[in-house]
């Protein structure tokens, strides 16, 4: 129904070239080149497609081994991290998903979201340590060995980047571009509290400062309250361990907290009385207010949604039914409810929840649409099990103006062009 | 003795059970070891910012601090701190509550020891944890000096430097949201 605005039949003509000439490997060289000159012969638009029989039901596929490592089609090349060109630097740098490319609520660990600070650090697990230490009744250090002989859990959780995205124009074109700092997965570890009771915690424990063992060494501090409830020393991510870009072999999960306390490559927890206040507590991750005043330790994502399709960049092919769908998600638990409004924000209906909806998780939604072929503004808004509402960005504006830089989670518009081109309105 | 030995049966019992709840759910489970003071030394770089705690000995002049820098710094945050590559440190007292804010050191940190802090764990980023505990007390002096919060001619150590109160120390707030409220309409909106 909808179709990238990149020429998709270039990818698809350079794609197959490459595999009628060899450069996709085929394996089973005794064969390969008999097959090139068959291929060459078949090199005609249309002689994949009925009646003729396609090409690659006639000849042997890849044998066995081919991927070790499995990686997707070469057809989907184009669909990988969003990283901007033109970024000062890229040791301190962000990568969005694609999340107009994906379907459900589970994001492939290639194309989860990254933000770090000093680079991805190279780390041997067998060469780290986990120290426990502060208010405790017996400073500790674990191996990894260790963290894994805990009771361990599995829970699907999001984790976003809290400047995701900005409050001033220029808005983002795409759904990547505008919340790409958003994934969720299936994280295994151990609780955080099972931890922090195996140390023992000494009264006066107010806080729990987090480092990471990477060249940033970056230091948030977490709320005891928090490490007591559902955090979690995450060591598995969808199944296989950690990527070295989401903190391997060990990160905290702070569920529904910004990203940026999700510390990775977690080698230190200093239990304390105070928070450190540390330069990212501070000078980052801050919210300047119109009256200067700045406010601190927001750590919760507050309910947001968006409609991935159609979205910018994508451009309905025709008339006639569409699905729109989206995610939605909050830090303060289950999303109840995603009102879709197809006329600019006059009348909202109720969109279909896909199960499972899941607390601090992304949930899918869907609404069967029928466009009509006339210019239209689409939207969707969250309201979380707390009763709270996704704002527009007006609402929030008004309250924030546009020097707050995190926490973002306003309704992102689309605009649907009479030739079906979808833009951001909110840049209009 | 029938009685009796009911009693017991239903104590070793009670006590079987015992054990294998505790099995199932226990505070301690007896992994990891203890770490040694040693250890904690040279992993706890954290610093009280709020007194200054956990700084360590040494001490630097801003005019070392300008040698570090144009050394170590320039490159990324500029000669004088107007940044570049790297964050600008200098200058935006007095902005934060117009609409072109501008968020440095000077202007928008709220505690003198976190610069220390920061620039020992993370800076420069090239080689962090590469200068010495004088060199990072120098380096901050400078930077302090460029906001106009030390005198040209100080020294900067432990007691020194937590005793500097910044300009915006006073004006970071806690979270107050839910702060911004949907009315929530669903028909004839607009």
């Amino acid at each position: 129904m909808t179709e990238p605005t990149d020429a998709d039949n270039d990818l698809a003509q350079t794609s197959r070239r490459r595999f009628l000439h060899g450069g996709v490997a085929i394996g089973g060289t005794a064969l390969a080149g008999g097959l090139v000159g068959r291929g060459d012969a078949l090199a005609a638009e249309g002689d994949n497609l009925p009646p003729n029989v396609p090409e690659w039901m006639r000849v042997p596929g890849d044998p066995m081994g081919s991927q070790p490592y499995g990686t997707p089609s070469p057809f989907e090349k184009n669909v990988v991290k969003n990283i901007s060109k033109n970024l000062p630097q890229y040791l301190s740098a962000s990568g969005r998903t694609p999340l107009q490319d994906l379907d459900g609520i589970i994001t492939p660990n290639g194309l989860f979201y990254e933000r770090h600070h000093g680079g991805v650090p190279t780390i041997d697990p067998a060469q780290h340590r986990l120290m426990l230490h502060g208010l405790v009744d017996r400073p500790m250090v674990f191996t990894m060995d260790d963290i894994r002989r805990f009771p361990s859990q599995s829970r699907i959780h999001f984790l976003e980047c809290s400047g995701n995205p900005v409050y001033k124009k220029p808005y983002g074109k795409t759904a990547s571009d505008l919340v790409g700092l958003l994934s969720c997965a299936e994280w295994t570890g151990v609780s955080l509290k099972l931890v922090l009771q195996e140390a023992g915690l000494q009264p006066g424990a107010k806080w729990v400062v987090a480092e990471g063992a990477d060249a940033a060494a970056l230091t948030r501090s977490i709320p005891i309250e928090k490490c007591l409830d559902d955090a979690m020393l995450v060591y598995s991510q969808n199944g296989e361990r950690l990527r070295p870009q989401q903190g391997y072999p060990l990160r905290l999960l702070l569920p529904g907290f910004e990203g940026n306390m999700n510390v990775k490559w977690l080698r230190r927890l200093h239990v304390t009385a105070e928070p450190a206040y540390s330069r990212e507590e501070t000078s980052k991750y801050t919210d300047l207010m119109p009256d200067g005043s700045a406010r601190e330790f927001t750590f919760y994502m507050e309910a947001k949604s968006i409609i991935t399709r159609p979205s910018g960049g994508q451009r309905l092919a025709a008339k006639g039914f569409h699905e729109i769908t989206g995610i939605a998600w909050s830090g303060h638990g289950k999303i109840r409810q995603v009102d879709v409004s197809v006329d600019g924000g006059e009348n909202w209906q109720q969109a279909q929840l896909q199960e499972p909806i899941l607390t601090r998780a992304l949930t899918r939604f869907r609404l069967p649409w029928h466009w009509d072929g006339s210019p239209a503004v689409i939207q969707s808004r969250a309201i979380d099990e707390t009763g709270y509402v996704q704002p527009t960005l007006a609402e929030l504006l008004a309250v924030r103006g546009d020097n707050s830089f995190y926490h973002n989670n306003a309704i992102w518009p689309w605009h649907v062009a009479a030739d079906g081109e979808v833009t951001n309105a909110a840049n209009a | 003795m029938l009685p009796m030995r009911r009693v017991r049966f239903t104590s070793l019992l009670t006590l079987m059970l015992a054990c294998a709840a505790r099995a199932e759910a226990q505070d301690h489970y007896g992994i990891g070891r203890t770490a040694t003071p040693a250890e904690i030394a040279g992993w706890n770089i954290d610093i009280g910012a709020h007194d200054g705690s956990g700084l360590p000995p040494g001490r630097g002049s801003v005019s070392h601090g300008r040698e570090v820098f144009e050394q170590q710094c320039a490159a990324c945050h500029g000669d004088k701190g107007q940044g570049g590559v790297g964050d600008r440190l200098v200058g935006g007292q007095g902005t934060l509550g117009t609409p072109n804010p501008v968020r440095t050191v000077g202007s928008y940190w709220p505690y003198a020891p976190t610069l220390f802090d920061y620039i020992r764990r993370a800076m420069p980023q090239n080689a962090p944890q590469s200068l010495s505990n004088d060199d990072v007390y120098a380096v901050s002096a400078y930077i302090l000096n460029l906001n106009g919060l030390l005198p040209a001619d100080a020294t900067l150590d432990a007691k020194t430097l937590a005793a500097i109160k910044m300009p915006n120390h006073d004006h970071f707030v806690g979270d107050p949201r839910p702060d911004v409220k949907n009315p929530d309409c669903t028909s004839n909106c607009k």
